[in-house]
């Protein structure tokens, strides 16, 4: 019998053109089967969608549509709104989900008005940090001093002289439910997006997904990295309910920024001078603030073996 | 029931005999009270539907795809910045073939900003695939809604259908409208029985990557216009069996039949060209009125046959492609190039931003066209106005 | 060939293309110390590793890219990369 038929079925199959290592891949894996067979999904163009879906070959095994980059979150909308009339809708969770770019630049507007309308809807944000499809360009949730190719960094420039936007806090906002979450954690994922099924209304899951081609470290690493950014501070996972963060992930004992930054290439230029290493201490304190806000331990330096 | 009703009113009333089942709703003046009447309708318990405020058009249009993408009748409407705005999203449902309905409560495009009616904007996306049908009347805007859905949803078409109304001239204006009972619209359109949809009991891929097949997937959407043609005429004549009067078709003639000029045009300024050509009539000018119901799909064919044996065409309309000429005009010429004994085709560009169009204008155009040759002319532009804008840094 | 109006796609048809062929490491399931926790399992983007008996995992290699994520998240280390023309431990 054919090896593919003796695995388990799951919302994103083999045959899709991730790269090796995707994060995304991951990410979006775990999520969709997490709630299981009953969705729809209305996807934005990026990664996600490009690579599961070169006709005929879909991946998806589960009901899923493309229409543009932006408006995921209003076709999703309409979804549901069709459901609701026809009375189908029982039982079927109506997913939007597109990646950084497409959810905290270009499709904003559709997704804020999606969660100020109160739809019930869970809006899946696979954050990669850029405009990976494209080839790697600054988003609005591209990291502080991250090398993209819309953000070299030169003489006059660091990289990507911006924070990332508090997405999460901004949704929040709305009265939303909110969770974020990492493909460097996989079964606290799918816990979250069973949680968050739950949930009647609007409900937004930011999934950290390290991109091995985007960031630049080896394909093996992309847990790892996400174990990482997470054990830094840069990345803390946490539920917003009612408007309070909740469910904060400890971390006991950080690690210092560079233990994350240094395996990436993005950050390789933050490691060449004396001027590079202040780049870094402001790194640092990003991680230090996200320490003090989230209630996460204090740094300290493995010593080494 | 007759009724003297405003023009929004009677497309809203028109849209609930639909029995549609999701409506997005975004504000536009002039197309903004169709949309607050099915608000109240819906508020009412009148209409059984879900209504989404969406927060820009570019959603509203999204909205509708994704309900029709679960086999729901959706409804949208939008003019002028909204209609430009939701531009791609109207080329991505007709590229998925789903039959959304909308209305084009037709308005000037900015800059300069003009709330007044003229054609740029449903003309300005007329490469998308949806058919465009326009209404000389606020009956037959009621018509041609009652009449969409059925041509949408036709198996050999599945395209979206933009019902062209003049914004303000035909949504503002009172006039007496036929609404017809609910029981002759069911009869006439029953519920759509979507055959592709997303379902988890039968999953598929909408809104793939597509190299393979692009092209082709794109002359199928070619091959359902022109399927649409003899849809529209169908549907049409249908109509007149079951409601009594004709609307809608892809054009129809008025007083063609021994022209020496035909007046063409689409909207609600045939009722002026017809007024034009009795006047001129009852003073022995033989001049006609050809109205174009359908725009998209374009039916040079049927335009040929209706204009065989004319010596002359006359045509107004209320847009223009900026660097080359009027739209309408190099669409009728072009069908007809290849004909034997093609009319002089004269081109008028009238009533932007809302201008007025009056009788004198309308015979001026007449006059100009019978002494010879217009390859293009924009009517009844205030000569000072221009001198000063010519000097102006 | 299955064409629909609108050119949609059918659940799973990208079975079809077989991404064994981008590999430039393979994963080689050892056998000796698994634990049957199915963290490689769970942890493949492609979902191509797959249980044969509880404590036995593979690969499906016509499929598996060598990313090795599988080996490096393993926690008792009993999977192992090996160059793709080495094929064997």
């Amino acid at each position: 019998m054919e090896k593919i038929e003796n695995m388990e079925k799951h919302a994103l199959m083999a045959g899709h053109r991730a790269c090796a290592g995707c994060g995304e891949a991951l990410g979006a894996r775990l999520a969709i089967d997490a709630i299981g067979e009953n969705v729809i999904i209305a996807n934005n163009t990026g990664c996600l969608e490009v690579f599961g879906t070169k006709w005929p070959e879909s991946a998806w095994t589960v009901p899923w549509i493309h229409s543009l980059f932006e408006n995921a979150a209003a076709v999703a909308s309409g979804i549901e709104a069709g459901l609701k009339v026809m009375g189908k809708g029982e039982g079927i969770q109506v997913v939007a989900q597109g990646g950084d770019g497409s959810t905290a630049d270009i499709g904003f507007g559709a997704m804020s008005g999606m969660l100020e309308r109160g739809h019930d809807i869970l809006y899946l944000c696979f954050d990669n940090e850029a405009y990976m499809n494209t080839g790697i360009q600054r988003s609005g949730l591209t990291p502080f001093d991250a090398r993209t190719s819309t953000s070299p960094p030169g003489k006059e420039s660091w990289g990507n002289d911006t924070m990332k936007k508090d997405l999460p806090a901004i949704v929040a906002a709305h009265g939303a439910y909110v969770s974020v979450a990492s493909a460097g954690y996989p079964y606290d994922l799918q816990a979250k997006v069973k949680r968050a099924m739950k949930v009647k209304g609007p409900k937004y899951i930011q999934v950290h997904v390290p991109c091995p081609l985007g960031w630049g470290f080896a394909s093996n690493l992309t847990l790892e990295m996400g174990r990482l950014a997470v054990q830094s501070g840069l990345y803390p996972l946490y539920d917003i309910e009612n408007g309070q963060i909740v469910r904060v992930k400890a971390v006991p004992k950080r690690v210092p920024v560079e233990a994350y930054l240094k395996p990436q290439t993005r950050y390789a230029h933050l490691f060449k001078s004396p001027a590079g290493a202040e780049q870094l201490k402001r790194i640092q304190a990003i991680a230090d603030a996200n320490a003090a806000k989230f209630g996460l331990g204090p740094v300290e330096v493995a010593e080494s073996a | 029931m007759r009724k003297v009703v405003e023009g929004s009113a009677a497309v809203s009333e028109a849209v609930k005999l639909c029995r549609v089942q999701v409506i997005s709703a975004y504000p536009i003046t002039p197309q903004t009270h169709i949309v607050q009447n099915l608000s109240q309708m819906v508020a009412n318990g009148e209409l059984k539907a879900e209504y989404i405020r969406v927060e820009s058009e570019h959603s509203a249009a999204s909205a509708a795809l994704g309900a029709s993408a679960v086999g729901a009748r959706a409804y949208t409407a939008s003019s002028s910045q909204g209609i430009l705005l939701m531009a791609e999203v109207l080329f991505n449902i007709a590229g998925l073939r789903l039959p959304v309905v909308m209305t084009c409560a037709n308005r000037a495009v900015s800059a300069p900003i003009n709330i007044w009616n003229d054609q740029q904007d449903s003309y300005s996306v007329r490469d998308a695939g949806w058919i465009q049908l326009h209404a000389e009347d606020n009956q037959e805007a009621v018509d041609l809604h009652l009449q969409a859905y059925r041509i949408a949803e036709h198996t050999r078409v599945e395209l979206p259908v933009m019902v062209c109304m003049d914004g303000f001239v035909l949504t503002h204006s009172y006039e007496p409208v036929d609404l017809p009972d609910q029981a002759t619209v069911d009869e006439f359109l029953p519920a759509w029985k979507a055959t592709r949809i997303l379902d988890p009991k039968n999953p598929k891929t909408f809104g793939m990557y597509s190299e393979e097949g692009y092209s082709e997937t794109r002359y199928a959407i070619e091959k359902a216009m022109l399927n649409a043609k003899d849809v529209i005429e169908g549907v049409s004549a249908e109509f007149e069996h079951s409601f009594g009067r004709h609307s809608g078709g892809l054009l129809r003639g008025y007083r063609m039949d021994d022209a020496e000029i035909v007046l063409m045009a689409t909207g609600s300024i045939i009722g002026l060209l017809k007024s034009v050509a009795d006047d001129m009539r009852a003073k022995g000018k033989k001049v006609g009125v050809l109205k174009l119901v359908s725009f998209r799909p374009f039916p040079g064919e049927e335009l040929a046959k209706a204009l065989k044996g004319i010596k002359k065409v006359a045509v107004f309309e209320k847009a223009v492609s900026l660097g080359a000429p009027a739209i309408l005009a190099s669409e009728l010429r072009s069908a007809l190039y290849a004909a034997k004994n093609r009319p002089e085709i004269s081109s008028f560009v009238v009533g932007l931003g809302g201008k007025d169009i009056s009788e004198q204008t309308i015979h001026r155009a007449v006059e100009m066209a019978s002494a010879g040759y217009v390859a293009q002319h924009y009517m009844e532009l205030d000569e000072e106005f221009l001198r000063d804008l010519a000097a102006a840094r | 060939m299955k064409v629909t109006v609108g050119l949609y796609g059918e659940p799973g048809a990208s079975k079809v293309n077989k991404t064994g062929g981008w590999r430039s490491n393979r994963p080689i399931f050892k056998h000796e110390r698994c634990t049957g926790c199915k963290s490689c399992v769970t942890v493949c983007p492609d979902a191509v590793v797959y249980a044969v008996d509880k404590k036995v995992f593979e690969t499906d290699l016509d499929y598996c890219k060598g990313c090795g994520i599988c080996a490096q998240e393993c926690p008792v280390g009993d999977i192992i990369m090996v160059p793709e023309a080495q094929q064997h431990a």
